[in-house]
This record gives C-alpha cells, structure tokens and sequence, in this order.
C-alpha cells in the first residue's frame, strides 16, 4: 500500500487557512443526558468547539468521559428512548441539526458527515455483502443506479488499498481481517464525498503497525479530500500524530482545549498535565516510576458543583469548591480550571513520584523459568472449501526469566504471545519443547510437583470485566484459592488474609463485601492480582494485564505491579502489545512475530538500538505523544499484513513484510543468534 | 454444503437405531400385552390356551433380541409391519392420518408466521409504548392458555354466535377445498395462537437484540432510510432464531396435538397415538415413534441448512 505522499504536512495548527469563513462544525453548550432507570446520567455538560473545513480535531479523554456520546449527538444516533439533549446548538453548514427532521438528519448522515466506529468486527452487517454495504448510501443520497454505484465502491476500494476491489465486492464481512474491515468502513464513510468524517476510536482495535496504515490513510484522504475529520481516541500518540487540535474531556465536560503544540508543551489544565505524565513513553528514557492520577472518575449520575477533576487534583485549593469556567489562557487553549495562570508562571509542577527505580542487575541466579525450544501446532480439520492444516502457533521459543525479573513479551495479535503464556500456566499441552520451573522439568513432572508449581505460577487475565465471576463477592473470589490449597485454615484467618491481601493492592476492606460489577475497571482489575498474589506465587504470567484500562489507571496498576515485585521478589512474564508500557515494565524485552521468537535484548537496548527490522518497524509504527516529533517523522508504514497461519511463508516468516527481504530470506530460517552480548536477533541481514 | 447434508443424513442412521432400540425396549418393560387387552379386555374370559395361542400368532412368544432382529430387517425393507390391533399395515394406518395432521400442522405454521413476525417486530420497535405492551399481553396469553381450551372456546363461539358447527368428517383438500378447510381452519387457529406467541416473542426479543448492534448504528450513520434499515439489516439477522423455533414448533404439532384433536373430533395423528398406546398395539407405536423421530431429524437438518442460506457466516465446512 502506498500511502506516503508526496505532500508532507506542512500546515502548521495556527496556520489554517479558511479562517475568514464560518467553520464548518460549531458545537455550543451541548448538554446530552441518559434518562436511566436510576437517575439521569448528564454524560456531555456544556460542551462547545469547532471544526474548520479540512481541520483534524482530536477529543481525548477516558472512558466514560463524555467523548463518544458528543459524535453520536452530533450525529443524532443516540438511542432514542434513552438519549435526550436538552440543551445547546449543533450548526453544521449553517444549518442546527438539533433542529432538523428526522429525515432531513438522515440526509445528512454518510452524505456530509460520516462516521466511523470502533469496533470493525462488529460493525459492518454480517449477512449482506460488503458490495452492497458500500453501495447503499450512493443509492440512497446520489441516486446512483447500480451500474454507476458498483464503478464508484470499486474505485472507493482501490482508493482504501483494498487490491482485487470487484471480486471483494462480492465477499462478506467475515472474510476480511480487521484491518480491512476497517478500510472498508473508510470507504463506506468516504462514499458520497462528505465535508466531514468522525472516526470514533478508529484504531483502538487493530495493531500498531495497521493502526500506522490505517491512520495514515484517514489522514492523507482527508488531505486530498479536503475532509474535516474529528478523531475520538484515548491514546495521546495517535493525537500528537494527527491532530491540528486537540479537545481534552473530563467527566462529561471540556477540561482543556487548544493547539496541539500548545498543548501537549504547554499544558494548562492539571488533569491534561497528569495524562501526559501517566503514559510511558518510548521517546524519553524511562522513569524510575511511573507518574500517575490517583483516584477515579467522578459518577456522573451525582456529581457537585465543584470542580469535577479537584478530588484527584494534587493542587486543589479552596476556589475548587466553586465549578470553574473556561477560562482562556496565556497560550490561546482554554482550560477550566482556576489557578491556570500559576501553571502558566510555572508555580504549578507535578511533583515526581521519586522513588527508586527498580534495579534490574546482572542476575547470577538460576532462572526461575526457563523455556527451550517450546512449540506448539495446532491441527486445524479441514472442509469442503478450506484444507486442513497446522496452524504453528509457537515455534522454538526460548527464553529464561530470574527471579524478581520481569520479561516483557511483545508482539501484534497472532504472534502467538498469548499461547506462550497458557503454555507456560499448563493450560495448553506443548507439541515440543520443555518449560523448567525452578528446576523442575514440568513436562515430566510428578503430579505433586505440578500441583506445587500451580501454586507458584499464577496469572492475571487481560479483561477485568469478563475474568472475574460476577456472582461471587471480592472476598470469595480472594479467598477460594485460599481454601482449595489450604493455605489457611478456619474463616477467621481466611478472612484476616483477604484483608491483609487487599491491603497489598491498595483496596479497603469493605472491598470483600463487594460483587465485581461494583468495582471500577481498575478496581477489577486490583482484584484479579490480589487473587494471584493469594496463592505466595513466586513466578507471575500478566497477559495484557493493564491493555483494557485507561491511561490514568493503567499507569496506577503498573505502579502497583512494581512496588509488589519488589515487595515480594515476583518474576513477571509481561505479556502486551504496548511497546511503550513493555518497555517501562520489562528488564528484558521478547520480540515475537507469527509464532518465532525475532528478537530478545535488554529494554533499553531493543528500544533504542533494535537490530531486527521487524522491531524497528514495531517502534516506528507506534506514534509518541509529542506533536513536534511527530509532526517531524516520516512514518515507515510496514506494508501488507499478517500471512496466513495456514500457509506460512517458506523461510524467514517476516520475508513478506520485510523491507530487507532478499531471495535468501525466502529460503533458509534465520536463526536467533546472539549478534552482541545478550543481545539475540533472529536475521541473517544484521 | 451437500457433503455436509450427506453427512448429516448419514448420521441420522445411528440416532434413528438408538430410537429403535429405546422404543422397542421400553414397551416390552412395562407390563401387559396387546393380547391381554384384546381379550381380556372387556372381562371376557378366555383360557390361558388362546392367549398363548394368539401370541404365537402374533410372534411375541419368540426371544426378544429375536423379535427386534426381524423388525429391523423388516424396516430396513421399508415394512413396518401390520398393525396388532386391526391387521392392517401400519403405513395405511398412520397414512390415512398423517394427511389430516401434516395439513392442521402446515396451515397452523402459516398462521403463526404470517402473525408472528408483524407482531414481533412491532413490539420491537415500538417498545415499551401501548403496541408493546398489546403484543406482550397477547402472547402472554398464547403461551398460558392451552390450545384445547382455546378450540372450546372457538366451538362454542361459532356454535352460539352463528348456531354453526365445522365438519367433523375430514375431507382431503384435493377432493373439496371448501369443506377441508371449514373443518381444518379452526384446530389450525387454535394451536397457531400459542405458536405465534412463541415465535412473536421469539421475533420480539432477537430484534431488539440485533437493534443494539453496531452494524445498525452503522447503517443508520450511513443515512439509511429507518424502514430499510429494519427489513434490510435488522430483520434478516433477527429471523434466524425465531427459524428454530418454527421447526421444532412444527414437528411438535405433527404427533402432539392430542387433546386438541379430541376437541375438534379430528383423526390425527395424535388419537392414533393414544389409541396404539392403551391397546398396547406394539408395531404400530414403534411405526409412529420412528415417523416422528424422523420428522424430527429431518426437520432439524433442514433448518441447519436454511441457517446457512440466510447466514453467509455458516457454510459448514468443518
């Protein structure tokens, strides 16, 4: 796919260009609330900005913030018994489309304002085919009569990078990746030329180096088009990218808003100060701990007339009592809060954390868990139209992880990072290889030593939401295991210990009392290590532990993953796809891609002086949160996407990707070889 | 997709044998034959010598495995014997029958459907306003109230309102449709009320769940018109539970409308399987057991292929 075109960004956010005309999208006082059967939940208050004509404009925030609900009232999808906006003024194209008809909105949407969702695997109809999925709005808004409608999809798809568009046409949803599917959306919002797209959380689903493909693609059509387009994202990387400005929310309000430049440098609100600290960074070497927002959210089903970020806010006074306007500042942004001239002077610094950083010295021990040559394929039984096959999920995987060690494992979905880990917990049978748990050869092992290392070796699970059973209380969940391994005997002490256990991962006790939907994402998720760490575990699998939270939690959850490791001396096999919070965690990073191991070094060495290109490209692809760096950087987008696990490419597995490719790649499996000391690369090009 | 049904058909032989075996086995448990019955039946009394002597006749003094041996061998020629009680076949007697059933089955389905799906997806719709609620009521009702009960209901109606009675003696519709149809319309309408209750609801409850979908939200910030986005992308998604129902429903009417066929005096298959039962009439309750298990296997099979036709999703080729 070429997506890198010739034309750089050269327009600079102060620099836009229409800015005699109205804008296109202006967005006053909108108030949006959900009429719920226990209360009204008031989820956008007071909300206003504008887009330009061809202007990018990001509105961040976490979940629950207020960002998506403001797409879909711009868009008018909320859900109609339910969704009520009582207030405010939404003018597009010098039109109010609160005002409008039913059907004049419906004119409207996909014909000037399209959008685009989350969720590519849900988002498009799976009994009708994707030809028919993009032709619809060219018959309805354009009138297109077939013939016309299905030239115009083909040229839509050729222009998404989607190769043998007439034949795709006929294809339904589930024969595409996510990625395209994705793509596919695109065209759908591109179909009828709309003056406007807003891409809601575009990316969040896909992996980094086709969220780069996909992200670059969104922006250079809209370039061409002449598009406005209004990201909504949480990830302050894809902000710094591409946005020409930036929109922060807080429960339900604008916190801060202004020039992307101005504010990622000069941020001029606490909360927007504290998101940019909050998130580990692949530009900067990493902090000895990582700097976080304490506390949650406020409900919005009751909320005060304070301001809303003052109970996490460490520089709250008493004026915070009073709700602050939106105030502009020295930097042209806006933000709501009181003392932004202080932060303007620079009287207001986020203290650091301090601390010291965890000290990962050369270990002379022997590994708590070691893995040789682990394999493991899967038989796929064939059928009428597809042929069986081995998928290769993990092929000679190595790697040995010290006690109070943590191994970070990265790699795009499919890699077989995850599989890994249930090989490693013995909820998978390996096809070869062995797994040594401190010392003990687990394939041959008695079944008093698996029990044994069962103990030892615990897991936390990615989605907090789902892993947790929703019928039983904190305390039962703590304590079953507790119970079944006779670690303590009689209730008492088995309450004591949960207590004790909710302590070690900052929760009361009145926490035990509690069912998990009680329990935010972050306290979830503080539930699911206290019940790791009830069993004494020495050796701890954290598979996508923090990749459902927001920014501000995850950054809590990290901290408290370190401060147990060096508590308890824990070794963590750190499974993710965040390379930036890998690279925060890990002592040492493992590269994996289509099952084999690509590369293996030291954090700050794979970071910063990576030998495999399929690790540069890694790096490349994941944006940072700094617009002039961003801005400065040419993307080297990795083309094409993963092959297919039924039909390998014969020799190195990434020869299909690679930019280093040669006949030999294709020929012989690169080895992993130590290229310098400790430092392994499976290429024959470095 | 025809290696898959071939498949599927050749698995129906071991499901249709374990039936076999339980229906052959299970009425030899339960004590009493067809011979006492027939007669001793009346108090008549007759001499240990005959019934010994009509047993034999009638092979049930050989071994058992011996017995089902034969009515294997039998089936696997397509004969099912002849019935204990009336010497007939048992194909001519449950043929005779199977039409009337299979008839009040197929128009009962028609009716439900053609009910059931406007009614679901209007409660789905319009939920929560007085259409909703009107529907929910409805189908509550179909679903509390038995179908019999109902078909009284109906014949006193008629009987008091127009002084008018259907037919009691069943005429084939290829021989007078008027007639056929006067007689069969009513135990039609009294069972299709519970079973579009079934599906209604069934329609009801999947289309607010596919309404909820992202890809509706999808096609509606696409600016397709409301009524295309419920029958072109809602609807279609929505049908294929409430097909489930319909099949299973259908094969349910096929032998289990027995109370209701006594209402309406109607000769179906359901008399005839209360009948064969308190006479003990072996063959053919094992004829009419095997009618309906294939009835059900078959229908079964085709749905999961009509899923397939509607869900490109499913192409079974695993």
């Amino acid at each position: 796919m070429t997506v890198v075109d010739a034309d750089k960004d050269v327009r600079g956010p102060s620099a836009a260009p229409q800015e005699v005309a109205a804008p296109l999208l202006q967005v006053e006082n909108l108030h949006t609330q959900f009429h719920t059967s226990r209360g009204i939940v008031r989820a956008v208050e007071g909300v206003s900005f504008s887009v330009d004509r061809g202007e990018v404009v990001a509105i961040v925030g976490e979940s629950g913030s207020g960002k998506s609900v403001t797409a879909l009232s711009i868009m008018r999808l909320l859900p109609r018994l339910t969704g009520k906006i009582p207030q405010g003024r939404v003018m597009f194209d010098g039109r109010n489309l609160l005002d409008l008809g039913d059907d004049d909105m419906r004119a409207i949407r996909g014909r000037d304002i399209s959008m685009i969702f989350q969720e590519p695997m849900t988002s498009l109809n799976p009994i009708l085919t994707i030809g028919l999925q993009i032709k619809e709005p060219l018959q309805i808004h354009l009138g297109m009569n077939d013939e016309q409608a299905q030239a115009r999809a083909i040229e839509l798809l050729n222009l998404v990078g989607i190769t043998d568009p007439e034949r795709r046409l006929d294809q339904y949803p589930h024969q595409f990746s996510g990625g395209m599917r994705q793509r596919v959306m695109i065209a759908i919002g591109l179909a009828c030329n709309p003056k406007l797209i807003i891409a809601d959380e575009p990316t969040t689903a896909l992996d980094v180096t086709i969220q780069a493909q996909i992200l670059e693609l969104m922006k250079n059509l809209s370039r061409k088009l002449n598009i406005a387009l209004v990201i909504i994202t949480h990830n302050l990387g894809v902000v710094a990218r591409y946005a020409d400005r930036v929109i922060v929310m807080y429960a339900a309000r604008v916190a801060e808003q202004g020039a992307a430049e101005q504010l990622f440098h000069k941020p001029r609100h606490p909360y927007t100060m504290g998101l940019l600290r909050s998130v580990p960074r692949l530009d900067r070497p990493r902090g000895s701990k990582l700097e976080t927002i304490e506390g949650l959210p406020p409900n919005l089903a009751n909320v005060t007339t304070a301001c809303r970020f003052a109970p996490r806010c460490p520089f709250r006074i008493a004026v915070c009592d009073q709700e602050p306007p939106l105030y502009p500042t020295d930097t042209g942004s806006l933000s709501r809060c009181h003392r932004h001239t202080e932060i303007a002077e620079g009287k207001i610094v986020w203290a650091s954390l301090g601390g010291a950083g965890l000290n990962f010295a050369a270990n002379t021990e022997a590994p708590v868990l070691s893995v040789q040559h682990l394999t493991k394929h899967f038989t796929v039984s064939g059928g009428l139209r597809s042929a069986g096959g081995t998928v290769r999920a993990v092929e000679d995987v190595s790697f040995n992880i010290f006690p109070g060690e943590t191994l970070g494992l990265v790699g795009e979905s499919g890699c077989g990072k995850t599989t890994v880990g249930r090989l490693i917990l013995r909820l998978e049978e390996p096809s070869a290889g062995e797994i040594h748990f401190e010392g003990v050869n687990l394939s041959t092992a008695s079944a008093a030593e698996l029990k044994a290392m069962r103990r030892k070796v615990q897991v936390i699970f990615q989605d907090p939401y789902s892993s947790l059973n929703p019928r039983m209380t904190v305390g039962q969940i703590i304590g079953e295991p507790l119970h079944v391994y006779k670690i303590v005997s009689g209730r008492k002490e088995n309450e004591a210990r949960v207590t004790e256990l909710l302590g070690h991962v900052g929760l009361r006790p009145e926490m035990a009392e509690r069912y998990p939907h009680q329990l935010s994402g972050g306290q979830r998720q503080r539930v699911g290590i206290a019940r790791a760490l009830a069993m004494e575990p020495s050796f701890i699998v954290c598979d996508e532990a923090v990749s459902a939270l927001d920014v501000s939690i995850q950054g809590q959850i990290i901290n408290l993953l370190e401060e147990l490791q060096r508590k308890f001396r824990l070794a963590f096999l750190f499974i993710a796809h965040d390379l930036a919070v890998v690279r925060h965690i890990s002592a040492r990073v493992v590269v994996m891609y289509f099952g084999r191991v690509m590369e293996i070094a030291d954090r700050d060495v794979i970071y910063s002086d990576s030998l495999h290109p399929y690790t540069k490209v890694l790096l490349d692809a994941a944006p940072v949160p700094d617009p002039t760096l961003e801005k400065l950087r040419e993307p080297r987008l990795i083309k094409g996407e993963l092959p297919s696990h039924l039909a390998p490419p014969s020799g190195c597995v990434f020869n299909t990707r690679c930019p280093l490719a040669s006949q030999e790649c294709r020929e012989v499996v690169p080895p992993l070889e130590e290229k310098r000391p400790g430092h392994f690369a499976a290429c024959i090009k470095v | 997709m025809l290696r898959y049904a071939i498949n599927r058909i050749l698995l129906m032989i071991p499901t249709l044998l374990g039936v076999a075996v339980l229906v052959f086995f299970l009425l030899r448990i339960v004590p009493g034959d067809i011979v006492e019955i027939k007669l001793r039946g009346d108090g008549g009394t007759v001499t240990q010598e005959t019934i010994e002597l009509e047993r034999k006749r009638l092979g049930l003094d050989r071994p058992l495995i011996n017995q089902f041996g034969t009515w294997m061998i039998d089936m696997a020629r397509f004969d099912f014997g002849n019935s204990m009680w009336t010497e007939r076949p048992v194909v001519t007697e449950i043929a005779g029958r199977l039409e009337l059933s299979l008839q009040v089955a197929i128009m009962a389905t028609i009716i439900a459907v053609l009910l059931a799906i406007p009614m679901g997806t209007a409660a789905a719709l319009f939920r929560g306003t007085w259409i909703d609620y009107t529907v929910r009521l409805v189908t509550i009702g179909g679903l509390s109230i038995p179908s019999f009960w109902f078909g009284m209901i109906i014949m006193l109606t008629l009987l008091s309102l127009f002084n008018w009675l259907p037919p009691i003696t069943f005429t084939p519709i290829y021989v007078d449709p008027v007639a056929n149809l006067t007689q069969l319309i009513w135990p039609a309408l009294a069972v299709g009320y519970r079973y579009c209750a079934v599906v209604a609801r069934m329609i009801r409850s999947s289309l607010l769940e596919v309404m909820n979908e992202d890809y509706i939200r999808t096609a509606r910030a696409k600016g397709v018109y409301e009524k295309l986005v419920v029958s072109r992308h809602a609807l279609r998604n929505a049908l294929l539970p409430a097909i489930t129902v319909i099949g299973l429903e259908f094969t349910f009417l096929i032998g289990g409308l027995v109370v209701t066929e006594q209402v309406f005096n109607l000769n179906g298959i359901g008399q005839l399987f209360v009948q064969s039962v308190s006479r003990n009439d072996f063959t053919l309750i094992q004829g009419m057991v095997m009618l309906i298990a294939a009835f059900y296997v078959f229908v079964n099979l085709a749905i999961d292929l009509l899923y397939a036709v509607f869900d490109p999703r499913i192409r079974y080729n695993s």
